[in-house]
């Protein structure tokens, strides 16, 4: 396993040095920094671009500039970065212009890419498994046009109708009843659509699905949640509770004693751990404590997982590892919901609480609240995300569709279902597994994609981010500044294509076996 | 099937050839001729309504002589009467739309149907130029490394490999800014970076066929290397071809629109569909149809090739096609109404 990560990680590395040496040539040979400068009538035109040429070290050929870029960039290795420097932008260093802007960018993409991939696969999943049906149909439709869609127009669409409206509801937030069946007979017609087969049952589902929507609406609306939203003890108990079933249903282990009593007691033990950590929350207030939080809630799941577990006690431990892991969303949500109210009474959020411009609030960056500030970025990367996901979801949706449908036609499938197994068993032990292999490797290419978008959609929302520096550095002949967001994104990219290496090789024991041998 | 078979007047059967398999499978998917025909439509309204500029810069010029604007090179005029680079007095206040401007007009009164007409012209030539310089590329040097194998392979590997790991916009944009905006050049340009996506798609149909039976007997029969790529595996890896090629240049119709919008494509005074979209961002709230109709001929454009694309998958690879299944909602729904009212 090391030895093959390690392979692949030297084989990529070199493969980003030759790629980072084309970028750099190309950049350096396209444009000239000298530009404005010669075209100037000033005086001292001639001696500011000596002083500029000594300064960016023009005299030396661009071939041998990118090996001097390439050892400043090297001693990033030993904590020295040397990128250069941005002339710019006042000949800031690049690695300086790059910190802040790193941050914002990385969390809009890798955010993006995750949610995409999720929602992507559990779509292309369910029309794979509803093959033919209306719903099938509507969801193909609709990834064709999503896919044909120019992003820079989507996210323009979204700041302009999107949050504008959002914004007006959460600022007088009312339901009527009315809307709230409407709302209800949607979800009810989605969830038949989804679920299938015959009218009877469809027509249970559709009626089951609308009744409990639509209270649930109305009881949202009474108790003023869209005005006041939180989640407190009874929102973290549900959700956990969810994931629970969720992971239960992915790993098919409905019906077996051990996992579910194992899983049981993780998602309880969150649950208890609600109270005593509302103080971790509070003095630990750090980005870095969600981390923290969530290896520990892992590690007491496993740790449950292997006592319960029995014979199974690895598969057992890992999977409610995993459920502990995941429980830190709801618990952290509940973190940010808590300051729902003091972030909405902010004087500067006067246009609403979806922001529509750059990456955060400019006077709440210094604030000492991590969960404020988690929460203000949170209310910043919901349009550009979505605007990042909508066109990905429609690849990955098709991609999955077209890979599960293969899968499913295979023998050891029918064998499965031959011999008895359940479908849920079926589709998820047998078919899933073996659909995320080819669909791992299109997510390396993919995060491409999305680092493209995130230039476009950087532009629309006016985030100070990567992008806007690629842009910048770009459109004033800065090698440096194109590079500092080249070596970023090239490293990025890089780290997605490992993990993706890694999820393949958990997932598919014969590339294991064939690299231990 | 019996639309397979067909006589000649001696009453034998005459076998239809693949070509003709595909081409009738093709004109059965309904979404994929629509499209072409919407794509047909298009691309006649976009280069007859305001005619077209061969060779020369494209840029605006003052005639020294009669101090007439003209634009650099051969224009051939169109039945539009109306110019993308004149400007008009306001027909309706603010320029909005009206019989004369059906799509509007600008602040400055320039024809916004026009001017989406050069725009879409100047796209649909990078697509086209992508199209077929990155098909030929990945094509060839699919076919080169999965042929040859062994170090040829690698070698063209690590190329492509290195073409991947730099994000297509990012190249383009590095590549494209030093065009100065010149529509086929950029056309060419992007062209010749996206094909590593086929490349790898084309070598992997051909690492499978050169194993298969009548590549052994072709070169067995003495076939030169070059001849069996071109003659015997190529037609049989056709349909990855023809498909992928199309995603290329929806794709490409994309890339293209956003590199304008971002300003490393196409600049102005020439046109661009993103480029139009860029140059009235912030009007979006006072005049929305300077937004809406580049928008829509981007998104006409590139679903309408996504749906060829599709069509030519179906009638290449059969297996992948959809069997619409008779839906049987509706006899249910007779049957449960039709079963209550037997019982009352």
């Amino acid at each position: 396993m090391l030895k093959f990560i390690s392979r692949r990680l030297a084989a990529t590395f070199v493969v980003l040095i030759v790629a980072s040496f084309v970028v750099y040539m190309l950049v350096a040979l396209t444009s000239d920094p000298l530009r404005d400068l010669r075209v100037s009538n000033d005086q001292s035109a001639q001696h500011k671009m000596a002083i500029l040429s000594e300064k960016l070290q023009l005299d030396v050929p661009p071939f041998f500039r990118y090996f001097l870029w390439l050892r400043g960039a090297a001693g990033c290795v030993i904590g020295q970065c040397d990128l250069g420097i941005a002339f710019s932008r006042g000949d800031q260093p690049v690695a300086a212009a790059l910190g802040t802007a790193m941050a914002s960018t990385l969390s809009l993409v890798v955010l993006a890419t995750i949610l995409a991939i999720v929602f992507g696969i559990a779509i292309g999943m369910t029309t794979a498994l509803r093959q033919y049906s209306a719903y099938d149909y509507t969801v193909t439709f609709g990834a064709f046009i999503f896919y044909s869609l120019p992003i820079f127009w989507v996210a323009v669409l979204l700041k302009e109708f999107g949050a504008i409206k959002f914004n007006e509801f959460l600022g007088a937030p009312d339901i009527p009843l009315g809307v709230a069946i409407g709302l209800g007979l949607v979800f009810g017609f989605i969830a038949q659509a989804i679920v299938g087969g015959r009218l009877v049952a469809r027509l249970k589902i559709a009626g089951a699905v609308a009744v409990l929507a639509t209270i649930l609406l109305v009881i949202l609306d009474a108790t003023q949640w869209f005005a006041q939203p939180s989640i407190g003890i009874i929102g973290v108990t549900l959700s956990v509770a969810g994931i629970a079933a969720f992971i239960l249903f992915a790993t098919s282990s409905m019906s077996k004693r051990r996992y579910v009593i194992a899983i049981g007691a993780t998602a309880a033990l969150v649950v208890a751990l609600w109270f005593p950590l509302q103080f971790v929350w509070f003095f630990l207030n750090n980005p870095l404590t969600v981390i923290l939080v969530a290896l520990v809630l892992a590690v007491l799941g496993w740790l449950l997982g292997w006592f319960i577990g029995g014979d199974d006690r690895k598969d057992v431990a890992r999977i409610a590892a995993i459920v502990g892991a995941l429980a830190t969303i709801p618990l952290l949500l509940d973190q940010l919901f808590i300051r729902w109210e003091t972030y909405t009474n902010l004087s500067s959020l006067k246009s609403g609480v979806i922001a529509t411009i750059g990456a955060n609030t400019p006077t709440m960056a210094s604030h000492p609240d991590t969960w404020l500030r988690m929460l203000d970025s949170a209310a910043h990367l919901v349009l550009p995300t979505i605007a990042l996901m909508v066109i990905s979801i429609a690849a990955y949706t098709r991609y999955t569709r077209a890979t599960l449908l293969e899968v499913l036609n295979q023998d050891y499938v029918r064998t499965a279902r031959a011999k008895g197994l359940n479908e849920s068993t079926v589709v998820m032990r047998h078919a899933f597994r073996n659909t995320l292999i080819p669909i791992a490797t299109i997510i390396a290419f993919d995060f491409g994609a999305i680092i493209g978008g995130a230039i476009i959609t950087e532009r629309v929302f006016a985030w100070q981010g990567m992008g806007s520096l690629f842009s910048y550095g770009l459109h004033h002949s800065d090698v440096n500044l194109v590079m500092g967001f080249f070596l970023v994104t090239g490293i990025a990219t890089v780290a997605f294509n490992i993990v993706a290496d890694i999820t393949y090789s958990v997932l598919d024991p014969r590339i294991r076996l064939s690299e231990e041998a | 099937m019996a639309a397979s078979v067909e006589r000649t007047e001696t009453g034998d059967v005459v076998g239809l050839s693949l070509g003709d398999l595909v081409r009738g499978r093709f004109f059965r998917h309904r979404a994929a001729v629509t499209s072409l025909i919407v794509l047909g439509v298009i691309v006649l309204l976009a280069f007859t309504s305001v005619g077209t500029i061969i060779g020369g810069t494209g840029k605006l010029t003052a005639d020294p002589a009669s101090g007439l604007i003209a634009l650099d090179g051969f224009r051939i005029s169109g039945w539009w009467p109306y110019n993308w680079y004149e400007n008009y007095p306001l027909s309706n206040p603010g320029g909005l739309p009206s019989w004369e401007h059906p799509f509007g007009q600008d602040t400055l009164g320039k024809d916004i149907f026009a001017r989406v007409m050069r725009g879409t012209q100047q796209s649909l030539a990078v697509v086209v130029l992508i199209g077929m310089l990155a098909t030929v590329m990945g094509v060839l040097v699919g076919a080169l490394s999965g042929y040859f194998r062994g170090k040829v392979d690698a070698v063209l590997m690590r190329i492509t490999d290195v073409i991947l790991i730099i994000p297509g916009l990012v190249l383009g944009a590095v590549l494209g800014h030093s065009l100065n905006g010149n529509a086929v050049a950029l056309g060419i340009l992007l062209g010749l970076i996206t094909w590593p996506g086929l490349a790898r798609l084309v070598r992997g149909e051909f690492l499978a066929l050169r194993e298969r039976e009548f590549v052994d007997a072709a070169r067995v029969a003495g076939a030169s290397s070059r001849h069996i790529i071109f003659r015997h595996i190529l037609p049989n890896s056709i349909g990855v071809i023809v498909v992928n090629a199309t995603l290329l240049m929806s794709a490409g119709i994309l890339t293209e629109t956003a590199l304008s919008y971002l300003g490393f494509g196409i600049l102005p005074p020439d046109i661009s569909l993103g480029q139009i979209i860029s140059e009235y961002n912030e009007a979006f709230k006072t005049r929305p149809w300077l937004f809406w109709w580049p928008g829509l001929f981007i998104v006409m454009i590139a679903l309408s090739i996504n749906f060829v694309g599709d069509g030519l998958r179906d009638a290449f690879d059969p297996r992948q096609r959809r069997m619409p299944k008779s839906t049987s909602l509706w006899r249910e729904f007779k049957e449960l109404v039709g079963g209550k009212a037997a019982t009352k």
